[in-house]
């Protein structure tokens, strides 16, 4: 350039803007018509995918209702020290007195009730007897007594130390609660021996759920290889069979398990003609792990066939020649050449296999009984049964950082970019 | 060379059918002598790919008998026939490093890690691809011409004595696949093996080889040097296929010990040396080289009248396209020298050949 301004300045259009500018703005156009196109897509998954999940999961530390329902109370257990084991002075009855007033006319006291049961059983009761009676409280007498005199609860400091520990508008409580620990006197403690149940449904899950993985690949990889190298016709067959499944009702599959494996089924009638078991010792197949282990193989099989097939089909049948021209036997030119160029298929099979099981909830109900039921039957309960929402989500929160933790895990170690679904 | 060298490999009446009603080898019979670099010629779908696949092991031959070094091998597993092979998208082994392809034949055979390694450091040498820079590389971080290079290498590194390669310089470019066929025709020299190769490309075909087998439709049409091949087609079939050839048809007027004369459809009779045509009154096809044709040189014995049609400059030649017998598609090579400029488009001038020069072979 001769010219010694242009050297370091910005290169311009024609008309005088500033390339990049100009470039800008016609890229602009393009971009907001892109937007546009995806625009009904995004709004659908926004307003019907992400806003419930978020809602849903921020459920997990939410606690407005106590500082809502009890706002007067809060403010004045502000200064009572809980740790020394005395009752809370007259004024924080009388806010008590109050907020229960006025709680009782919006009917708010019982779910109230509900939310602190979570954390001291009983407490729903005590609130609902209160609230029948604290309208007939005098309000000038010794409130103290009047409450005591209610329900017992209220002379005991415990009762207290759960409101003032839960009256935060935000609480850690449902994910302690969800990892069998809580918030005692003295900060977080575990739960007593016989209350524990969560870590060990998280462990059975992630354990079922690797043992299904494994037992998916192991028969589905035979059936990918054959699928991938037969010939169009029968390998088309074979397609149709490996996806009639889909075309079945899930529970139809799963009921279809337990005429097969119920002790008095098909599967434990034959053994027993047979010979090879007696009539008295029936096999237990059905309604324990066995059975979730096996249905949920046979379901989930699909998903590990069809990754694993649309990466084997772009694998040249050329490899394998020229491994067994250079000398190596069938089994050493499939484990040395075939397998290698697999393993995308794996990864991809086992995530989508893993992720899909670890919450599964319609096939362990169904045929899991008690030992094979995994930790989304008890998110389900929590949601439908006990209500306690804010547990169903801290479960929720927990299982999505598991998966989360493992996805992250796989890609440091295998590579995220080694998944390959086609 | 011995009776023995002589049949290194032999194709012994062998078929081959794919679906159990047409046959894609019909009755083959071919012997390779030990060290000869044979090619195997013909358009797709001639059953040379076929046959390839048969002595490699990956198809089992419908009928007949195949024996590699005096042995029968129809039964004899791929792994265990010792026979090196180039594919025609080299399959190199894309998780493998170039060192672990090459590596590879020598690890199943089982010999020692500093063995490997200088054998491996050896055959990389052998194609020029002997820089330390390219061992630890994936084969998809090589260009094609490289990739070439490593495939020949490993067909080569584990020192077999057969090696097949099915059209493996199908996939460069013509600068480098003219290139790569001098390196393996010289490679083939040095190292004494014996050479199995498939192509559709005849000046591939003709560079290369000490004998080329024309295939088409499953049989072998001639089995010849390529100097034969070119210089005497037997049949038409190969007169078409290989080179470039001018054809006139005609009928065999009467025939004298190797001289035939013909009469052609167009006008006039001339001579032609009998090859393959059948007895007298048998419809023939013509074959002439177009460097052949002496173009108004009153010493040729036949002489016809052509009429110059097109002309095109090629530098060294020029290309005439001329209506000879009533055919338009009738191609001389003129050389450049000063006598072109007699040539206008449109113009009659006589043209003539030796007796020899002009083939009288099967109506095609």
């Amino acid at each position: 350039m001769a010219n010694g301004e242009n050297v370091s300045g910005p290169i311009l259009a024609a008309d005088g803007r500033p390339l990049k500018q100009s470039l800008a703005r016609a890229l602009r156009l393009q971009k907001l018509r892109a937007l546009a196109l995806i625009a009904p897509l995004l709004i659908f998954v926004l307003v019907s995918f992400v806003a419930p999940i978020t809602d849903m999961l921020f459920r997990s530390v939410e606690n407005a209702i106590v500082p809502d329902t009890l706002p007067l109370t809060v403010a004045a257990l502000e200064d009572w020290d809980e740790s020394a084991g005395k009752l809370p002075g007259e004024e924080v009855f009388a806010a008590l007195h109050q907020d229960l007033l006025v709680a009782v006319a919006a009917k708010a006291h019982t779910k109230l009730g509900s939310r602190l049961n979570y954390e001291q059983t009983g407490v729903a009761s005590l609130l609902r007897k209160t609230g029948r009676r604290v309208k007939r409280m005098e309000e000038d007498g010794d409130l103290a007594a009047q409450f005591a005199k209610i329900h017992k609860s209220w002379a005991d400091p415990e009762t207290w130390a759960t409101i003032k520990r839960f009256s935060s508008a935000y609480t850690s409580g449902y994910f302690l609660n969800a990892v069998d620990a809580k918030l005692g006197a003295t900060g977080i403690e575990a739960r007593p021996e016989n209350e524990r149940i969560y870590i060990f449904l998280f462990e059975r899950t992630l354990l079922l759920s690797v043992v299904i993985t494994v037992a998916c690949l192991l028969i589905g990889y035979p059936v990918a290889f054959l699928l991938a190298t037969l010939p169009m016709r029968t390998s088309n067959m074979l397609m149709i069979l490996v996806l009639l499944p889909f075309w079945t009702s899930l529970l139809v599959r799963t009921s279809a398990w337990k005429v097969l494996l119920q002790q008095q089924g098909v599967i434990n009638d034959t053994l027993v003609f047979i010979g090879l078991v007696a009539n008295d010792g029936r096999l237990a197949m059905i309604n324990n792990q066995t059975g979730t282990i096996i249905a949920m193989t046979h379901i989930l099989l699909p998903f590990m066939i069809l990754p694993l097939y649309s990466v084997m089909r772009t694998i040249p049948p050329s490899y394998m020649r020229a491994a067994k021209s250079l000398g190596a036997t069938d089994w050493t030119a499939f484990w040395r050449v075939y397998f290698p160029q697999s393993v995308p298929g794996i990864g991809a099979g086992a995530i989508l296999v893993f992720i899909l099981s670890i919450g599964y909830y319609i096939t362990p109900e169904l045929v899991g009984g008690t030992s094979g039921t995994f930790i989304s039957n008890r998110i389900a309960y929590h949601i439908s049964s006990s209500l306690n929402w804010g547990l169903a989500a801290a479960l929720g929160v927990i299982l999505l950082m598991v998966v989360l933790v493992l996805y992250w895990l796989y890609d440091r170690i295998i590579g995220i970019d080694n998944v390959k679904l086609g | 060379m011995t009776d023995r060298d002589l049949a290194f490999v032999v194709f012994d009446g062998v078929q081959k059918s794919y679906d159990g009603e047409t046959l894609v080898v019909k009755d083959l019979n071919l012997e390779i002598a030990r060290g000869e670099f044979l090619t195997m010629l013909g358009p797709s779908g001639s059953g040379k790919t076929t046959c390839l696949m048969m002595l490699a092991g990956f198809e089992v031959a419908t009928h007949g008998q195949i024996n590699l070094g005096g042995r029968p091998i129809n039964n004899i597993p791929p792994h265990k026939r010792g026979i090196g092979m180039v594919f025609q998208n080299y399959a190199l082994f894309p998780h493998m490093t170039v060192a672990e392809n090459l590596a590879f034949p020598l690890q199943v055979r089982r010999m020692g890690r500093a063995e490997v390694q200088e054998k491996v450091q050896r055959a990389l040498d052998m194609v020029q691809m002997g820089g330390s820079e390219f061992a630890g590389r994936r084969p998809a971080q090589l260009s094609g011409g490289q990739q070439q290079r490593v495939a020949l290498a490993r067909a080569l590194v584990f020192e077999p004595d057969l090696v097949l390669m099915d059209e493996p310089l199908g996939a460069l470019d013509k600068q480098l696949r003219e290139h790569m066929q001098f390196e393996i025709k010289h490679l083939h020299e040095r190292l004494g093996v014996t050479v199995v190769y498939v192509t559709h490309d005849q000046s591939e075909a003709l560079t290369m080889s000490d004998r080329i087998a024309v295939f088409n439709d499953g049989v072998i049409q001639q089995l010849a040097t390529p100097e034969d091949l070119y210089e005497r087609p037997e049949n038409a079939f190969v007169a078409q296929f290989i080179g470039e050839n001018n054809k006139l048809d005609g009928t065999v007027a009467s025939l004298t010990d190797s001289e035939a004369r013909v009469h052609l459809d167009g006008a006039g009779e001339i001579g032609a040396l009998a090859v393959s045509c059948g007895a007298v009154g048998s419809r023939t096809m013509l074959s002439i080289r177009p460097e052949r044709v002496l173009i108004a040189d009153s010493s040729a014995p036949n002489q016809l009248d052509a009429k110059v049609v097109e002309l095109i400059y090629l530098g060294d030649h020029i290309r005439c396209r001329m209506e000879v017998a009533g055919r338009d598609d009738f191609v001389v090579k003129v050389p450049n020298s000063a006598r072109h400029s007699v040539l206008q488009v449109g113009q009659t001038t006589p043209v003539g050949w030796l007796t020899d020069d002009c083939r009288a072979l099967d109506a095609a």
